[in-house]
């Protein structure tokens, strides 16, 4: 099979025990796998033929913020910003906040590493999901966070990972566990942006525990033609709260696992999600939420843009074990065609073992409605502003309820810009376009 | 003002107008009537720029310029305004975001200073009062799950907002309640100006009790087939439109 691996064992460190013994794990099973092939019924619609390339050891940069051309959020809370994979201390902000601890896991003191090793891994069932068994493989750092019992934090924590420009194809690996205890509340985003030539294998576990509260972005803003498999894996126990929202701009190859796991009665999970493609990218999305106790509920939207030759596939499982009666769950996927070679691939499925459930799904794939088009045109608004404004319209929704403002203010002239710039726009041609969005 | 000479148009290769002929001056407003599926909508299509209507023969001059010639938003730049039968539900875009880029497309237009956000944010809350809107309309997406008479009370705001120069309401009165249908017509009355012309598209006599049209036109089988004034509606509410087809034959 292609070396994933070994580049990135020349990065041996010093680890503790307890997460050598999670590499090696980690290493056999990956050792004793092959790449899914597109027989896989996963991998039916994305192919891993991007990932046959040699790649290298992330290199280590300190060119500056400016220099990598980082475009954040103001979020006001600690900002942990990461090169290539490797800890930037100087880009980062840590603002103490009584409700949080944000640590590397090489950083970490005992209580912390024993939290560590406690939870790390838990979420994600390691036969199903072998890109994080690379990640096991090649761990050697990692962020802990952990939400403090009884206790809401002030900020939201922002993660960064960011990839720089470099001569060679490289790799790099992301890990992140959150234990958001039980009562406590938090925001947390993730922000991926950067380069053309890395692969992004990152794996996020948030472990919740009764009646935790954490809202969580990851937004993914990389360059058209990264790579990026991830896995954002989560376990909700009773009464937990988690909205998660999704953001994916692009990518030549981009598959986002988001797998859900009510293990507690009364856990509520929200998950939002906006994929935008054009060129010849290619974004999965394989969403799975798992049932497994009674009286938890799930809504779930995802809604897509897709243009020129760009494929997406969609996913979205949702799972109901025996036991999950009084289960709410509703699942929506909506995409726009904007292009006539333009594809997506979309496939909700419900499994219902329960049977006192109430359920809905739905998937719809549609072009760019003529009379709406028609429409604004009438009254005078040019094809282009008209384009654009109901591109933005489509997603728009999706935007407005998410629930930190710092983050809208954020995203809404970016996607103005986004789908500026799609129209064909140049930069001052594009103000023009996208000045009445939100008007 | 508008031209039309000898119109013929199809959609889906069939051919509704056949023959159409009308000229409006700045100032008049006319009145079309006729039986359902006559071809009074696609008129209004046609005059729009819609897609999937194809013009056969015939000519349309809209302020001494081919109207064919022009895309949908050139002739609203011109000045021509439709007020849609069925207006279009636009889920995501505001009503306002959309009022104020067509006003501003507009305006541009016509090199005309754009108003700015408060000034603007004024004149639309202005046009709801006129057209007895509430003001959370302004604020919902465009005609997205309204009324009716809603969506015939948004057509009109934005006439008022765009100031157009051919106003065209294509039913505009159906549907409406005698209070809404006194909203469109005031909002009609006030708007009549020495430069500015309307062709009212109904079904019904009784819009023309509130708006004096100088012209009544009779349209079937996609031709004008009798013109007259304002007592052809009332002649046309007793009799029905089956003695003219007689007439026609
Ligand atoms: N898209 C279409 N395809 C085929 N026929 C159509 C289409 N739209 C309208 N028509 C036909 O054109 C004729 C005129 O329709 P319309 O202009 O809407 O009539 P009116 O507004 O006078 O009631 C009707 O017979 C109608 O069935
Ligand atoms: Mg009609």
């Amino acid at each position: 099979m292609t070396d994933l691996l070994s580049p990135q064992l020349n990065l041996e460190t010093e680890v503790p025990d307890w997460l050598q013994a999670r590499r090696l794990a980690g290493r056999a099973t990956w050792d004793n796998s092959s790449l899914p092939t597109r027989k896989t019924e996963d991998w039916k619609y994305t192919s891993l033929f991007p990932l046959q390339q040699d790649f290298t050891a992330a290199p280590v940069s300190d060119a500056s913020a400016t220099e990598l051309g980082l475009d954040l959020p103001e979020l006001s809370g600690s900002r942990l910003v990461f090169v290539n994979g490797h800890w930037r201390e100087d880009l980062s902000t840590l603002t103490s906040d009584a409700a949080l601890e944000v640590v590397r896991f090489s950083e970490a003191d005992d209580e912390q590493s024993a939290l560590i090793s406690e939870h790390l891994g838990t979420t994600v069932p390691s036969a199903k999901h072998l890109f994080a068994m690379l990640n096991d493989a090649a761990l050697t750092d990692g962020v802990f966070l952990r939400v403090r019992a009884n206790s809401k934090a002030q900020h939201p924590v922002q993660l960064v990972w960011h990839n720089s420009h470099s001569e060679n194809t490289f790799i790099s690996n992301q890990r992140l566990l959150v234990l958001a205890e039980h009562h406590s509340e938090a925001s947390l985003v993730e922000h991926f942006s950067g380069s053309d030539n890395a692969f992004t294998n990152g794996v996020t576990e948030l472990v919740l525990g009764p009646g935790a509260r954490l809202n969580h972005s990851r937004l993914h803003l990389e360059s058209p033609q990264a790579l990026h498999i991830g896995g954002l894996h989560a376990r909700l126990d009773r009464d937990a709260t988690l909205e998660s929202f999704h953001l994916a701009l692009g990518g030549k190859l981009k598959r986002i696992d988001i797998v859900i796991n009510h293990e507690g009665a009364g856990a509520h999970c929200q998950l939002d999600g906006i994929y935008l493609l054009r060129g010849n990218e290619h974004v999965d999305y394989h969403t799975c939420i798992e049932h497994a106790v009674p009286h938890c509920t799930t809504d779930e939207t995802f809604r897509g843009i897709i243009g020129d030759k760009a494929r997406a596939v969609f996913n979205g499982r949702i799972h109901i074990h025996p036991d999950a009666q009084k289960t709410r769950a509703e699942l929506s996927n909506k995409n726009l065609l904007t292009s006539a070679s333009a594809e997506v691939n979309t496939k909700p499925e419900l499994e219902i073992y329960a049977d006192d459930v109430q359920c809905a799904h739905g998937a719809t794939v549609a072009q760019l409605d003529d009379a709406m088009l028609h429409y604004l045109r009438t009254r005078g608004i040019s094809e282009e502003e008209a384009l654009v404004l109901l591109s933005y319209g489509f997603i728009n929704a999706l935007v407005e309820t998410q629930a930190l403002d710092s983050l809208r203010d954020y995203l809404k002239p970016l996607l103005a810009d986004y789908f500026g710039a799609t129209a064909g726009a140049a930069a001052e041609q594009c103000a023009n376009l996208t000045r009445h969005i939100g008007a | 003002m508008l031209s039309i000479k000898d119109l013929h148009a199809e959609v889906d290769g069939k051919t509704i107008l056949k023959g159409l002929s009308l000229e409006i001056n700045a100032g008049e407003v006319h009145a079309i009537m006729g039986p359902n599926g006559s071809g009074k909508s696609t008129l209004g299509h046609v005059l729009s720029g819609r897609p999937g209507y194809e013009i056969t023969g015939g000519s349309v001059e809209f302020m001494g310029k081919d109207i064919f010639e022009m895309e949908t938003e050139e002739r609203a730049h011109l000045g021509l305004f439709l007020a849609f039968q069925y207006p279009v539900e636009i889920p995501g875009v505001s009503n306002m975001e959309f009022l104020k880029a067509a006003v501003d497309a507009v305006r541009e237009s016509r090199d005309e200073e754009a108003f700015d956000t408060v000034s603007f944010m004024r004149k639309a809350r202005e046009a709801c009062t006129a057209v007895d809107l509430d003001q959370a309309f302004l604020k919902r997406g465009v005609n997205e799950g309204f009324s009716g008479g809603e969506k015939k009370r948004n057509e009109l705001m934005q006439m008022m907002l765009l100031e157009p120069k051919l106003c065209i309401l294509d039913e505009t009165d159906s549907g409406l309640d005698i209070d809404a249908l006194q909203v469109v017509a005031n909002g009609v009355n006030t708007m009549r100006a020495e430069d500015r012309a309307f062709l009212l598209v109904t079904h019904y006599q009784r819009l023309l009790d509130y708006i004096k049209p100088d012209f009544v036109h009779v349209l079937a089988d996609g031709r004008i087939v009798k013109s007259g004034d304002k007592t052809l509606a009332l002649e046309l509410e007793e009799k029905g439109y089956g003695w003219l087809e007689d007439e026609v034959a």
